[in-house]
């Protein structure tokens, strides 16, 4: 008998239980995913980002909000890793502390996102009729309008700021979940273990929380993972038109906004935060990638 | 609606067509110049509407009043569309003799008519500088017969009651003092609006340039007015909107522009010791200050307003953020104004102003929240400012706001503490000291409801002062006042006034003869040269 | 199902207008100030609210607002001073110039390259071709446009500066279809037509880059699925050439398919101008959009969002209606 969670027991043919097959499917996912170089370079980067933010505090050299007003926009230095910003703040610790506020940004607007659109879709599709069109008519609205038009108007409407800015990109957002949980549910609906459980007695909400919304994890993950990048650049863009996060907060995007002006002499101020943004949704592409073609290769 | 067809026929007209360059982006054509500014500002061109920075100072290009400051020394008012002037020696009746040369741009004659048809207007009107002029005690009933033409070429106005005279010739050098075409105004009157519709895109005035087309937050194109007496050397101006000071910059260092107006301390020391392009300063009525509003019981203390104004190191913000564009100024009537006092006596002093705390019973700080607007350099003012208040106990949380969404909030009387930039509506102390110092009524049924009025601020002495300053026809004594009211609003006011604005163009190679005045309703383009 | 989707406009659009009417109205932002500016008097600022109808209550507004639409009516924006739909007709040709002009690009460089990349699934080529779209989705715009700006125009002097055209140029060209390059080609005028083309380049093929991304790798996984058909194979065996293969019988099966992709594509064409219309100075209805949302000019923002959102709406039905008409595998 093999141990659990060795080799042996994970690429077991004959799994003892439901438990056992998960981890099975999952460690072959995991051997899939290996094989794809872009992918692991994107996981990778994930992996460094997350750790630099939540290690922010111990990597940074110095406070990310202390004013050095006489030293203001100086070059790259060995006391200023990436040179400092239009207040002599360190750029390299404002983009480590950065990252925390991108991340949690990201974070906010996914735990909002995809609870809803779940919620939304699955119900939507379970019950059909007047329930169904309703719903779909109100994620149609939110469908129809350009996502950063959206967020824009509702910060505007909010207050500019990141709890704005992340209800804004959130309220944009989910459509997309809400179609693809009703997409899951509508092929599930009629299958027979369906019908199974509800003969048993089971009532319409628990069919939903514990039948088909599981089911509908796999493609809302990929979604998310590939959505993560678009999240960041609307958050960015928030930020770079004003309506982001607000300074003196070491949002990316607001970091290029407030130092947009000296991009001709001290190029470094604008472009590295430029260079961070991208990168962060480089390895979440990849990364989205990578776990798509694993989990849901149906999916574009 | 302005058409690009209609753009064709007009610079066809008024061109000798010149040498139109082809390929790559070469200097801007002769005759023409070409400015790059932040224009979205714009409302409306009608003089008895307008009030915006960009657009009160095309009209003043277009338009010209009774009288304007003296082009040498600016404490003094000398003849414009009025050769001579009279004022009776109860201050009450004005009398102004018009030159008889004078053309509006279609070609008719500049009479007393159409000065007091533009005043009547202005009256009637009642837009946002309405005030300017119905503050004298005229309104849509009495201002036909308290201003008059008495003859074609002579213009009576009496007063209800005294005021100041240099007041009263100050207001009228400002934008809604300009002399309407009243037979084009009227012609183009729909439903009784007297013209203000058709003016809000449209000139009609003896000015040496006339608005050929505005697009908004695009451009603006004024060509010479052939019939005006006093000619611009340049035949078009074009003012480009480019929102982005480095944008700017870049546009005059390449030659697509000839005049740069917005360009921040940062672009200046870019360029400075570039020989090739000439930098003009000039100081505005223009102040940046923070308003600490009375409703808060902190901040209601007395010595919690001096404690900020000793906090703060404005030296710092003026020598590190703002070299050359903003400079200390910590009374309320900035140096280019009359009456101004020069003194600027709070420094940084963390040791006084904690002092002060501790007087006030709040030796611990406490913690309060500032609007301010968002965009260069109050964002970056402000957050010294932060870190200023930091340092002696006082936690400030920043809270950044659009231009309109903090005056909203300020004008709503809901903020603690704001930083925030007002300009002069003319040029006389009495446009700032009503605003600082006046609040007769703190309700909000109030009549009077600007600076003073906006953060609480109750003074029955200042009220007095400066209600009384306007009325005070000796201009030694007047001004003695101002500096006696300047003093005891640094005393005690809830207000630490900052900086005030030096507006700065970047002149092109080659380029010579603009110089921003002290108001947007003194810059004039017409000695505009390029070699 | 067809003539449903459509009947759902007008519902759709219902929604997007209350929905925008009340963001407009919950804004913290006083549209008198827009107007009246900050240093009017109290009697002015209470004449300008009567005048904008804001003193009555908010559903008579949005009422009031409705039948107006009806008529064509969409108000009277306080930045121009021009009624909403004279200033849409003003910059949304701007705007459809520059999207039209990205997707021309990014169809011609993009299909082509993820045909090929299909061809050589797993080569240098194919590699290259997948990191470069990749990027292109993970770059924000106004970074790109902020670094082009930065290298072409300043270092290296070779395109021109931001805004359409130079202002030599300015208000020479008759306004035909609002498109300066194509009213240029109409009006004769060549040294308009080529300044135009120079100002178009930059931020079209900035946007470009990114529909291109998109296009590409949508067009690359289409093209792999389809030449592993069994069809191809037995077209292999028949011995056809390799490049009819790949183009007439591979590409031809996908090609309706792309057609979805490419309506979507635009739609987010729309969405990037916004930003690049902002990095370059392009009057175009992004531009618009953005200034009067800062401005509190809710007649503009309204009709500008509504426009921009029939666009959209149109687009998204179209591809949902094509991909579900023509894709035989969809329930």
């Amino acid at each position: 008998m093999s141990g659990v969670l060795s080799r042996e027991w994970l690429l077991s043919e004959t799994p003892a239980s439901r438990a056992h097959a998960a981890w099975v499917r999952r460690y072959r996912g995991w051997l899939q995913f290996r094989t794809n170089g872009l992918a692991m370079v994107g996981l990778v980067t994930v992996a460094i980002m997350i750790v630099a933010s939540l290690a922010a505090p111990l990597l940074a050299l110095q406070n990310p909000s202390a004013q050095d007003l006489a030293g203001r926009l100086a070059p790259p230095s060995a006391a200023h890793w990436f040179g400092t910003d239009e207040l002599g703040r360190d750029i390299y610790s404002r983009i480590l502390f950065g990252g925390r506020v991108t991340l949690g940004m990201v974070v906010s607007v996914v735990l909002l996102v995809a609870p809803l659109g779940l919620a939304v879709g699955s119900v939507a599709g379970y019950l059909g009729g007047m329930a169904d069109r309703v719903l779909m008519r109100v994620t149609d609205v939110f469908l129809a309008f350009p996502r950063l038009v959206l967020a824009l108007a509702f910060v505007a409407a909010l207050k500019p700021g990141i709890t704005s800015a992340i209800i804004a990109i959130a309220l944009t957002a989910w459509p997309p979940y809400a179609r693809l949980a009703r997409a899951d549910t509508l092929t599930v609906r009629s299958s027979d273990f369906i019908a199974a459980v509800r003969l048993a007695g089971a009532g319409s909400g628990r069919i939903i929380l514990r039948h088909i919304v599981p089911l509908c994890l796999s493609s809302v993950i990929v979604r998310v993972t590939l959505d993560m990048s678009g999240i960041i650049l609307t958050a960015a863009a928030l930020g770079f038109l004003g309506m982001g996060a607000q300074p003196p907060m070491p949002e990316w995007g607001t970091m290029i906004a407030s130092s947009r002006a000296f991009i001709l002499d001290q190029w470094w101020v604008p472009t590295i935060p430029g260079i961070a943004i991208f990168v962060a949704s480089l390895a979440f592409n990849l990364l989205g990638d990578g776990m798509r073609d694993v989990l849901d290769p149906r999916q574009r | 609606m302005l058409t690009r067809r209609n753009l064709l026929a007009a610079s066809a007209a008024t061109m000798a067509a010149p040498a139109v360059p082809t390929g790559a982006h070469a200097a801007t054509p002769k005759g023409v110049a070409v400015m790059v500014k932040q224009i979205d500002d714009i409302v409306s061109f009608d003089p008895a509407e307008s009030y915006e920075f960009t657009n009160n100072e095309v009209d003043a290009n277009c338009y010209r009043r009774l009288v304007r400051p003296d082009a040498e020394d600016s404490t003094k008012i000398a003849g414009d569309l009025a050769e001579t002037y009279d004022v009776s020696p109860d201050g009450l009746t004005f009398t102004f003799r018009l030159r008889h040369d004078a053309k509006f741009e279609s070609g008719n004659p500049v009479t007393a008519n159409d000065a007091a048809f533009s005043l009547h207007r202005v009256v009637k009107l009642n837009k946002t500088p309405g005030f300017i002029i119905t503050q004298f005690g005229f309104n849509a009933d009495n201002v036909e017969k308290m201003v008059r033409a008495l003859d074609d070429y002579t213009l009576e106005i009496k007063l209800p009651q005294a005021q100041a005279t240099s007041f009263v010739l100050y207001c009228l050098t400002a934008n809604v003092g300009s002399v309407v075409d009243k037979a084009t105004v009227l012609a183009n009157q729909t439903n009784g609006d007297l013209g203000n519709g058709w003016m809000k895109t449209h000139s009609a005035g003896a000015g040496p340039y006339k608005l050929t087309s505005w697009q908004a937050s695009d451009h603006v194109i004024a060509d010479a007015n052939p019939n005006s007496v006093e000619k611009g050397v340049m035949s078009r101006v074009v003012i480009r909107h480019v929102a982005d000071p480095s944008a700017q910059l870049l546009t005059l260092q390449k030659g697509d522009a000839d005049i740069a107006r917005d360009l921040g301390a940062d672009q200046l020391k870019t360029i400075a010791g570039n020989k090739s392009l000439t930098v003009n300063a000039s100081p505005q009525g223009t102040s940046m200050y923070i308003a600490m509003n009375q409703s808060m019981a902190e901040l209601a203390k007395p010595q919690v307003h001096q404690a900020i104004k000793w906090a703060i190191d404005y030296d710092a913000i003026a020598n590190n953020i703002t070299p050359d564009t903003w400079s200390v100024c910590q009374a309320f009537l900035p140096n280019a104004l009359p009456g101004a006092l020069k003194d600027n006596p709070f420094r940084k002093d963390i040791a006084k102003a904690k002092q002060l705390l501790a007087d006030a019973g709040l030796p611990d700080g406490f913690a309060v929240s500032m609007d301010y607007i968002s965009h260069s350099p109050d964002g970056d003012i402000a957050q010294a400012i932060q870190a200023d208040l930091a340092a002696v106990g006082i936690k400030v949380q920043l809270l950044p706001g659009e231009q309109k969404q903090v005056i909203t909030k300020t004008r709503a009387r809901q903020h603690q503490l704001a930083m925030l930039v007002w300009g002069t509506d003319y040029f006389d102390p009495n446009s700032n000291a009503q605003a600082w110092c006046e609040n007769p009524d703190d309700s909000d049924a109030s009549k009077l409801k600007i600076l003073a009025w906006r953060s609480h601020f109750v003074d029955k002495e200042l009220t007095a002062e400066s209600q009384a300053a306007v009325r005070e026809l000796d201009p030694a004594k007047r001004i003695a006042l101002y500096q006696t009211m300047q003093r005891q609003f640094m005393e005690r006011a809830p207000f630490a006034m900052l900086l005030q604005k030096n507006a700065v163009a970047v002149l092109g190679k080659g380029v010579s003869g603009f110089h921003v005045g002290p108001m947007p309703d003194y810059t004039k383009y017409a000695q505009i040269t390029k070699a | 199902m067809l003539a449903g989707s459509f009947a759902s406009i007008p519902l759709t659009l219902f929604g997007l207008t209350l929905v925008t009417f009340l963001i407009g109205r919950v804004m913290p932002i006083d549209p008198v100030i827009a107007i009246a500016g900050d240093h009017a008097p109290p009697d002015v600022i209470a004449a300008v609210r009567e005048q904008l109808g804001l003193d009555k209550p908010l559903f008579v507004q949005f009422w009031i607002y409705l039948l107006n639409l009806l008529h064509g009516d969409l108000g009277r924006s306080v930045m121009t001073s021009h009624p909403v739909t004279a200033d849409i007709a003003q910059f949304f040709p701007a705007t459809l110039e520059l999207a039209t002009t990205a997707m021309i690009i990014a169809i011609v460089v993009g299909i082509p390259l993820g045909v090929i990349a299909a061809e050589r699934q797993g080569s240098r080529f194919d590699h290259v071709v997948r990191v470069v779209s990749l990027a292109g989705q993970s770059v924000p715009v106004f970074v790109l446009g902020l670094v082009c700006l930065l290298v072409f125009y300043v270092k290296l002097g070779i395109a021109p500066g931001t805004g359409q055209l130079d202002v030599a140029y300015e208000g020479l060209v008759p306004r035909v279809t609002g498109m300066l390059v194509l009213d240029a080609a109409i009006a004769g005028d060549w040294d308009s037509f080529w300044d135009a083309l120079a100002h178009l380049a930059q931020p079209a093929l900035v946007l470009a880059y990114f529909s291109m991304a998109y296009i590409t790798r949508m067009t690359r996984a289409f093209m792999i699925e389809s030449l592993a058909g069994e069809y191809i194979i037995t077209a292999r065996a028949k011995g056809l050439s390799a490049s009819r293969i790949l183009w007439r019988h591979a590409f031809g099966n996908i090609a309706v398919r792309l057609v979805t992709v490419l309506a979507l594509a635009y739609a987010g064409l729309l969405e990037g101008a916004v930003i690049t219309e902002t990095v370059f100075s392009w009057p175009g209805l992004g531009l618009y959009l953005t200034v009067s949302l800062l401005n509190a000019d809710m007649n503009a923002v309204l009709g500008a969002t509504l426009v921009v959102g029939l666009v959209y709406l149109v687009l998204n039905l179209l591809a949902d209606v094509l991909y579900r008409l023509l894709d035989p595998r969809v329930a």
